[in-house]
């Protein structure tokens, strides 16, 4: 290799870190949003490395479905903790008690769409400018086509025939008041990138993401965890496999894999082999072909 | 492992989607739920054949009308490479989007159908890529089944493409291969139905390229993004300059000029993101700088060698693309953006415009619309510490961005 050389990884993690300084030097207020899942624990890893020895200067910010693992919670204030971050919490069920959004009803029902109301809530309330995700380009075929610096009208809403071209590293974060940005300086990750950075940078992860024992049911092709969340139909019958979690999201919506993959090391194996996207375990994804532009126009995630 | 970003433009009709589905496909990159929803996708669609396009046009209004739209990013790896594809639309009226995904790309892969040749989409993607200073070209010369595998066409097409290419600008190297995207032939494997050809397949040409990446490492560039001081009892006097190098290498010890102020000083220390401490910094590495001394430096100052200044301008000669339904105006008003920089800037004259259907220069224009390309004098409101883009992508590029509409309504390359 010549000298003046980056691997894939270094030149991946110099890009997002770029982009976090970005963000925190273009925005009054920004927030970063953390799930509790594996593409955010990366997204607050890079952040905390992008302002050393500073501390973070933006809050991370949580829409809580109030449909989670008990284990994502955990690690999320241990995490915070560490990190001596601020968190600020949006919670679904108040939008639910306060009646600015109606619980779906049934065993289908999912607070998942829910969840972008309570988002465009808090943003307005704490007057949120701009807003960092883990999205990446490689998880969906409408993710292929947002930017880093994506627009939100005053509604909140995307609209993919019109984003601003974004050229060399020269990002335009202008907006009028009312509107927001979301930023996503993961873009150029894949599914592969994110699990060998993990490795890299010896990040913890929450257990669910490893192999482990769970009482469990098929449902449209995913496995479901058994929880006090998911009615179960007659029909479906619990069973106690070995699985672990590709994606965490909401409890209602993360399908997990049989896996007896417990180490990062046999995760990524796994990864490398799979022959189904990350994705394909939610099912959130599976309600129609354009299911996922459809909700981030809406303002989603 | 090694990153490649390469550009593609083409349209539907030239078996563009059919290539990177592809690529995805045989680099084992398409999952199998992503496959099933094509084929379901196609099928209620009516298509005959399995339609990959599908794979990469994802938004519902490309669906609907068969064509790309918009730029989309697609990602593949083998062993020897990773690889970020900017899957670009080559409908002239979306010039625009394809000058965005090859502003990026160290790469572009040039398609030709075999029946067709050389036509003046061919000569627009072409000259999009020289613009944008990719200098590595590969001409794709696809659908060689419907033309008997002919060494003869192949040649022919080859022969009219470099006669062209012989007008472009600094070019490093031009790599013709004859495929059939739709078979496979010469995608990821030689094939056996064109024993004359002698070249690589398409795949093994992008996995060994050398290109060196753009980055300049010569003139040393470190723009300004983001002042880091923690004033926490640990770091008390802690005052770093964040941002990502530009171009150059940068070491400790240093003599550096601070642009605009001209202050002098010297590199204290180099940390990449995280604390760690380096002995060097080069493109496109992120990094925290302290000095020696206590300056006032804020965002969008730049820090350089003493002894390589950039050029320090209030006016700037740019090859521009416009990207606005709204025409450029002449002494138009605009916000430019220039690495961590913001200035105002004003249109001074329109030089000529290129027909970008047949290349010529087209003096006495008044107006640049949509898709337009030309060249333009601006004045700016600070100086610009700029490069041509030519010697440095970065400090030779910007943005024109509209003050009431807050759009990006234009691409610039210093001349």
């Amino acid at each position: 290799m010549p000298h003046y050389h980056l691997d894939h990884l270094d030149q991946l993690e110099s890009e997002a870190i770029f982009i976090l300084r970005e963000t925190a030097a273009q925005f009054q207020n920004p927030a970063l949003l953390f799930s509790g899942g594996k593409d955010s624990i990366v997204m607050a890893h890079l952040a905390a490395k992008a302002f050393w020895p500073a501390r973070i200067p933006f809050p991370l910010l949580h829409v809580d479905t109030g449909h989670n693992f008990q284990e994502t919670l955990d690690y999320r204030d241990a995490f915070v903790e560490k990190l001596g971050a601020r968190l600020v919490i949006g919670s679904v069920q108040e939008s639910i008690d306060s009646g600015r959004v109606k619980e779906e009803k049934g065993p289908f029902a999912s607070r998942n769409g829910l969840q972008t109301v309570t988002l465009l809530d808090t943003i307005e309330a704490r007057k949120f400018d701009a807003c960092l995700g883990g999205g990446r380009r490689d998880e969906e075929k409408a993710r292929a086509k947002e930017r880093f610096f994506s627009h939100r009208d005053e509604f909140g809403q995307w609209d993919p025939k019109q984003q601003r071209p974004e050229l060399w590293n020269l990002f335009n974060g202008k907006y009028h008041p009312g509107e927001h940005f979301r930023v996503f300086p993961l873009s150029n990750f894949t599914e592969m990138d994110v699990w060998m950075y993990i490795q890299r940078e010896g990040i913890e992860l929450p257990s669910l993401y490893f192999s482990h024992e769970r009482d469990v049911f098929f449902r449209n092709g995913s496995l479901l965890a058994v929880s006090e969340f998911i009615p179960m139909l007659d029909t479906e019958k619990a069973e106690r496999k070995t699985v672990r979690f590709r994606t965490i999201g909401d409890i209602t919506c993360t399908g997990a894999v049989e896996s007896p993959a417990a180490t990062l090391e046999e995760v990524i194996a796994e990864v490398a082999a799979a022959r189904q996207t990350e994705r394909g375990t939610r099912a959130d994804d599976k309600r129609s072909e354009t299911a996922m532009e459809d909700r981030k126009r809406e303002g989603y995630f | 492992m090694d990153l490649l970003r390469f550009a593609t433009a083409g349209s539907v009709d030239d078996g563009k989607s059919t290539l990177i589905g592809r690529l995805l496909y045989d680099s084992k990159s398409i999952f199998e739920d992503q496959l099933l929803a094509v084929e379901e996708s196609s099928r209620r669609r009516g298509d005959a054949v399995v339609n990959l396009a599908l794979l990469t046009d994802g938004l519902r209004a490309e669906r609907e009308q068969g064509i790309t739209i918009d730029v989309a990013y697609r990602y593949f790896a083998t062993p020897r490479r990773k690889f970020i594809i900017a899957d670009t639309p080559g409908h002239i009226q979306y010039t625009r989007n394809m000058v965005t995904g090859a502003s990026t790309a160290d790469l572009a892969i040039i398609l030709v159908d075999a029946r067709k040749g050389v036509i003046e989409q061919t000569k627009r993607h072409a000259f999009v890529s020289n613009l944008l200073r990719i200098r590595h070209l590969v001409l794709a010369v696809n659908k060689m089944d419907l033309v008997d595998y002919s060494e003869q066409v192949f040649q022919d097409i080859v022969g009219s493409f470099y006669d062209f290419a012989s007008r472009l600008d600094d070019v490093a190297d031009i790599t013709p291969i004859p495929l059939s995207a739709l078979d496979g032939d010469n995608v990821v494997d030689k094939s056996s139905k064109m024993p004359w050809f002698q070249g690589p397949s398409l795949l093994y040409h992008l996995e060994t390229v050398y290109t060196g990446g753009t980055s300049n490492h010569v003139d040393a560039r470190f723009p300004v993004q983001w002042i880091i001081r923690p004033l926490s009892q640990e770091h008390h006097d802690f005052r770093g300059y964040a941002g990502r190098i530009a171009g150059g290498v940068f070491k400790p010890g240093d003599a550096i000029t601070v642009l605009p102020s001209g202050f002098n000083s010297r590199i204290k220390k180099i940390h990449l993101p995280g604390g760690e401490e380096i002995d060097e910094a080069f493109p496109p590495q992120s990094v925290v700088m302290t000095l020696e001394d206590e300056i006032d430096i804020s965002r969008g100052d730049m820090l350089v060698k003493s002894n390589n200044p950039p050029q320090s301008s209030q006016d700037i000669e740019a090859m521009v693309c416009w990207f606005s339904s709204k025409p450029m105006e002449s002494r138009g008003k605009y916000i430019l953006r220039h690495t961590t920089k913001e200035t105002k800037a004003i249109v001074q004259e329109l030089r000529y415009q290129v027909d970008i259907e047949t290349l010529h220069k087209k003096e006495g224009v008044s107006a640049m619309g949509m898709n337009d390309i030309g060249r333009i004098a601006i004045r700016t409101a600070n100086p610009v510490f700029q490069d041509s883009y030519r010697r440095n992508r970065l400090t030779g590029s910007f943005i024109l961005v509209d003050p009431g509409t807050h759009e990006t309504v234009a691409a610039g390359m210093i001349v």
